[in-house]
């Protein structure tokens, strides 16, 4: 017995009471995006930097128009053409450097916020990568590719420019009050009444709106997961001629999305002409209180306008910070969900001084495993299987008995519930992952190849660099190289997603010659000659027995006769191995494997 | 929409009068004295104000719902649209670049939509109100300020038209990274099982690096519209305030006019930066736009031939199946079936069988309609397949694919598959198709739900769960392409025996296997080889006359392949 690893069974379920709510997980969002930009401190300063520069010239026109103005205010004959075209040039002067600047800050943002995005795009897949293998049975692919492409584009366009928006929003109010407090203090009251008008307003719709962004990319996610399982499925969808039901509930999906889209729009919109009313509102009271004041001679005229154009330049910031309140809704909902898809639950990282395997013979040894999928229904039963370094080991038995289970576990794509797995002696467990999988090469029921070149996929199954020679010897000995030299692009032909140009069959071929590629001590074959005929299995099936040589082998297949010659055969019947030996061993048993046996050549 | 439309316009107009009060205020109340006026116009303003907020709201709300309408319709009927396109252009269009026009392509669009309606609206509005308030204040001075337009229109158009094509590079990116993710999702077990991990992280590094390539390209060039819009616009301004002092200095006008202006000119300013972001916008959506139509406007391939124009056969005992010299290519080089000629009696059973390659399926594909032959004809109860309306041919089948489509769904929907199939005939076709054991013992029976492509079944579970819905239609015509591989024996006989029982002679049944055992029953055994037959007839007379047949049945029955 082992001594009772304190292995987590199963996924740690995620309480839904732990998660922060509210504010809490906002700003812990908010923080993690934060982390990201940090990345690039040193240019997000500078960006500032750039920023209040262009904004202080631009926030000088005004100044400067007002001055120019009063120069002209003179009347008739009077207008003081000096002062007039030197601050009309100085104008001129600091617009055009203003927009330089501007472009400038714009060209770094884009830089920045695209490497950001680019940045999390790759955090996202390498996280895929990590993932536990039952992560891609509950999640739609469509799902994570709208986090990739949506959500990110959502977080984008808040980075792009909202994050410097506010910043230099800061700097304009500040700027601007403190040019109207120069002219009129006693004008500038009239904000106190309407900026935390604005306040207020901005704090009561936020709350409302939050929810219903996270409802929208949540919708979209879902319509992209359906939209993508449907399209797979396009081909039998056409068969049975079921397009109207898919289209009907597609629809569905499609309104719930459109829907959620437009209750954040509904409350979304009530945001600008709110805080532009306020502001409105603001420039109705300076102009009645600034022109009682003109009256008693407290203010020039050229300083009235003036004030009402910063009055202008301070609300639009204000008003920007109301819109951009509410699209920091939206990222921190779609940064939300890119953060859930990089917290998901990985493969459990390898223990500290993982063992490498390195020159691996191949004795591989399970120990009374134990293990389901979910905790309380085991599918593999108190196994123990024992190998030598050379052996083949043939497992056999009825369809979900199992079978594919226990590769699951000697690949360590799961790991074990109780009992314990050993390679040469180690515990798999303490040893590397990589480094494990790097010892079996296999081929399995399922044909997957990359869209790619023939021979880059074939390429695929080696670990380090090949030669041409290399892969056309591979591809002759698994009988596909006369099938491919006789496409007119040979080895170059680019396998297409649903692969019309291969068949299901030589699809199979290529991954037997893909798995002769590697050098690996042991080979797994998972009903690797389903898809091929038998005549082509025979004729390949020199080449599976050089490939089989020198490896310990777990073959499974359903064609007994593929497995005769194995030198133990495990039968396998719901999770338990109820016969183990050679063939004629089980033969004369006359057992389950004796009846499986003899089924084949009924009819 | 024209009512938004129009609420929108009254909102933007009330907001203009806004800065016209203001300067009638300091122009000619302000110089009275009158303190009345000054507050009656104070509370002119206000009204105005508060007209802009309701006006505005409700047609932002009408622009919303205009762009959830537009937007709900254009994506069923791309969806629709994809749901009839013919095999060969779902092929050219690649199913990644399908989606990703159904969903970023379609958000693209959603976007604009709302915002153009909001800002589409307003920004004209601005602009035209605000050049036609300056002109009636002052001509000349506004001759000034639009004198920088032919400018920035110009530049405006270079730069969009530089920006469209742009965006399509970038939508094309992204339909390259979609195709990366989709494929690491579908092939995560032989992936990580050859620790191929680094290898496909390098190869989604490629796409991202791409697509980040071409966002920072389109994005930047866009970008590059707003500062030269704001320096024309600025210099105009800086003109105008020099033209409008020596109009003062000549008494052609008065100094608040020029003051005035300067309100307006803001307005006008904010009215080109919503432009330009609309042009950056519109650009976008303009390559998404044609990504859709494209689709859309996909020529409908194989229509339905009318009938007169082929012969149809109406002899008493017409074949239910008939393949007359069909020749097919997939790619038109090479062909892949050629000149196969067969017939099949209603109710009469069809085994097919041959090496890895030969074109069995492609069989099946010719005889489901999902290409149309290069020559020949293919006639289902004497009647040419491209006559039959799509619909009409479906509801004949019951068929199963190799690796067929399994959804995340119950058990029961997954048989079902919108059809409206009784719980009970669910039941009897799970019992026949030897999938009703594993189907009890699941919780919940056909209301146990399947993840994602059913991946919480073995393969022979999905198997069975793919021949009980083509079974569970009762169809006329039954197709297993290979669906039985992964049944062990004793399953598979007695998937066999259960077909043969309950179906014989009624159901026509074409069945593409790999065993032997799985055929030798049938009416009419093809041998398949390279895209020809090379050996037709029953499995007695295929033993005889046929020697890859022979050679098959003897591989199978019994030499071992592993000694």
């Amino acid at each position: 017995m082992n001594k009772g690893f304190g292995m987590p069974k199963g996924p740690v379920a995620t309480d839904p009471r732990n998660v922060p709510t509210g504010g809490a997980k906002k700003l812990k969002v908010l923080l993690r995006l934060g982390v990201y930009i940090f990345k690039y401190k040193w240019l997000f300063l500078f960006a500032l930097l750039v920023a209040v520069a262009s904004n202080l010239f631009a926030l000088s026109g005004p100044k400067l128009s007002g001055l120019a103005i009063d120069a002209i205010e003179f009347g008739e004959g009077h207008v003081d053409f000096e002062t007039v075209f030197y601050y009309a040039g100085l104008m001129a002067v600091f617009y055009v450097l203003s927009s330089l600047l501007g472009y400038l800050l714009q060209v770094i943002m884009i830089n920045l916020s695209r490497s950001i995005v680019r940045q999390m795009r790759e955090d996202i897949f390498a996280k895929l990568m990590r993932m536990k293998i039952g992560y891609f049975d509950k999640t739609q692919v469509g799902d994570i590719i709208s986090r990739i492409s949506y959500d990110i584009d959502t977080i984008n366009a808040t980075l792009s420019t909202d994050f410097v928006q506010i910043c230099t929003t800061v700097i304009t109010v500040f700027g601007a009050l403190g040019m109207m407090l120069s002219i009129s203090p006693r004008l500038c009251l009239v904000f106190a009444i309407t900026v935390p008008a604005s306040i207020l307003f901005t704090i009561y719709n936020t709350k409302h709106v939050r929810p219903l962004f996270r409802a929208r990319s949540a919708k979209l996610g879902e319509l992209n997961g359906y939209a993508e399982e449907m399209l797979s499925g396009q081909r039998t969808i056409r068969a049975y001629g079921r397009e109207k039901e898919m289209i009907a509930r597609f629809d569905k999906r499609n309104t719930e999305a459109v829907d959620a889209y437009y209750k954040a729009d509904y409350y979304g919109t009530l945001v600008g002409p709110t805080v532009n009313f306020i502001n409105n509102l603001s420039l109705t009271m300076v102009s009645m209180f600034g022109a009682l004041l003109y009256l008693g001679g407290a203010i020039s005229l050229g300083n009235v306008s003036s004030f009402v154009l910063y009055s202008r330049r301070f609300s639009a910031p204000i008003n920007e910070v109301a819109n951009i309140v509410s699209e920091l809704q939206s990222a921190a909902s779609a940064a939300e969900r890119v953060f859930r898809l990089l917290d998901e639950e990985e493969e459990l990282a390898d223990v500290a001084d993982a063992y490498g395997f390195t020159d691996v013979k191949g004795e591989l040894e399970t120990e009374n495993v134990q293990f389901g999928y979910e905790p309380d229904r085991p599918i593999i039963k108190n196994l123990s299987i024992k190998t030598k370094p050379g052996q083949v080991i043939a497992i056999v038995g009825p369809t979900g008995a199992g079978k594919t289970t226990i590769i699951n576990l000697l690949m360590r794509f799961y790991d074990v519930d109780s009992g314990e797995i050993r390679l040469d002696g180690t515990p798999i467990r303490e040893g590397e992952r990589a480094a494990l999988r790097r010892a079996y090469t296999m081929v399995l029921q399922d044909t997957w190849l990359f869209s790619g070149t023939i021979r880059d996929n074939i390429a695929y199954g080696a670990s380090g660099e090949v030669t041409e020679e290399r892969i056309r010897e591979c591809a002759k000995a698994a009988g596909i190289d006369s099938f491919i030299r006789g496409l007119p692009d040979g080895y170059d032909t680019v396998i297409t997603d649903e692969g019309v140009n291969v068949s299901k069959g030589q699809r199979q071929l290529l991954t037997i010659a893909r798995a002769m590629m590697s050098d690996a001590p042991m080979l797994i074959l998972d009903e690797a000659t389903s898809n091929v005929d038998s005549r082509t299995e025979m004729r390949i099936q020199k080449a599976m027995l050089s490939l089989m040589k020198g490896r310990t082998c777990f073959v499974i297949a359903h064609r007994l006769s593929t497995v005769r010659g194995a030198d133990t055969i495990l039968v396998l019947r719901d999770g338990e191995v109820i016969e183990a030996g050679n063939h004629d061993e089980l033969m004369n048993m006359k057992g389950f494997y004796h009846s499986l046996f003899h089924a084949q050549f009924e009819g | 929409m024209a009512l938004g439309l129009t609420i929108k316009f009254l909102g933007t107009i009330v907001e203009l009068a806004l800065p016209m009060i203001l300067s009638f205020m300091i122009d000619d109340v302000v110089p009275t004295g009158d303190r009345g006026m000054i507050y009656k116009y104070g509370g002119v303003m206000f009204l105005c104000a508060l007209t802009a907020l309701v006006g505005n709201i409700l047609a932002n709300r009408v622009a919303a719902r205009v762009a959830r309408d537009t937007m709900e319709s254009l994506r069923s009927a791309l969806f629709t649209r994809i749901s009839y396109l013919s095999s060969r252009q779902v092929d050219s269009f690649t199913i990644p670049s399908l989606e990703s026009r159904l969903t970023s392509d379609t958000y693209n669009l959603h976007q604009t939509i709302g915002m153009m309606q909001r800002m589409g609206v307003r920004a004209p509005i601005l602009l035209l109100g605000g050049i036609f308030v300056t002109v009636t204040l002052e001509p000349v001075l506004t001759l000034v300020l639009l004198s920088t337009l032919p400018f920035i229109s110009i530049v405006v158009y270079f730069v969009s038209r530089k920006g469209i094509p742009m965006y399509r590079f970038v939508q094309e990116a992204i339909d390259r990274m979609t195709s990366v993710v989709r494929e690491n999702a579908q092939g995560i077990r032989v992936i990580k099982a050859l620790t191929k991990e680094e290898y496909e992280k390098a190869r989604y590094d490629r796409a991202n690096d791409n697509l980040t390539k071409r966002e920072k390209t389109a994005s930047l060039t866009m970008a590059s519209i707003n500062p030269v819009v704001n320096v024309f616009v600025n210099l105009g301004f800086v003109a105008v305030v020099i033209v409008g002092a020596y109009r003062v200095n000549s008494g052609a006008t008065l100094p608040g006019v020029v003051l005035a202006f300067m309100n307006y000119f803001t307005m006008i300013t904010m009215a080109m930066m919503m432009i330009t972001r609309m042009v950056i916008m519109v650009s976008r959506a303009t390559a998404s736009a044609t990504r859709i139509a494209e689709v859309l406007d996909a020529p409908v391939d194989m229509a339905v031939v009318p009938e007169e124009e082929t012969d149809r056969l109406t002899a008493e005992d017409v074949p239910a199946i008939e393949f007359d010299d069909v020749t097919f290519s997939y790619n038109g080089k090479k062909e892949d079936v050629s000149h196969v000629s067969f017939r099949l009696g209603k109710g009469e059973t069809l085994g097919i069988i041959g090496p890895t390659g030969a074109g069995k399926s492609t069989l099946i594909q010719l005889l489901m309609r999902f290409y149309d032959p290069d020559s020949g004809t293919v006639r289902i109860d004497g009647r040419d397949v491209r006559t039959i309306p799509h619909e009409r041919l479906a509801e004949k089948f019951g068929v199963s694919f190799q690796n067929d489509f399994l959804f995340a769904d119950t058990i029961r929907e997954n048989v079902d598959f919108g059809r409206g199939i009784a719980d009970d005939d669910v039941l009897v076709a799970a019992e026949r198709a030897q999938a009703a054991p594993f189907i009890e013992e699941k919780e919940g029976g056909i209301s146990h739900s399947l993840t994602i492509k059913g991946a919480n079944l073995s393969g022979g579970q999905k198997q069975r769960l793919l021949i009980t819905r083509a079974l569970a239609g009762n169809p006329e015509i039954l197709v297993l392409d290979d669906s039985s591989s992964a049944l062990d024996y004793a399953t598979d006989a007695a998937l066999r025996r259960a077909i043969r029982e309950n179906y014989a002679g009624k159901t026509t049944s074409v069945i593409v296997a790999q065993r032997v055992s799985s055929v030798k029953h049938a009416d009419l055994i093809l041998v398949l080889e390279e895209g020809e037959i090379t050996g037709m007839g029953t499995h007695e007379e295929l033993l005889d006359s046929c020697e890859l047949y022979r050679e098959i049945s003897e591989s199978q029955m019994g030499g071992a392949v592993l000694e």
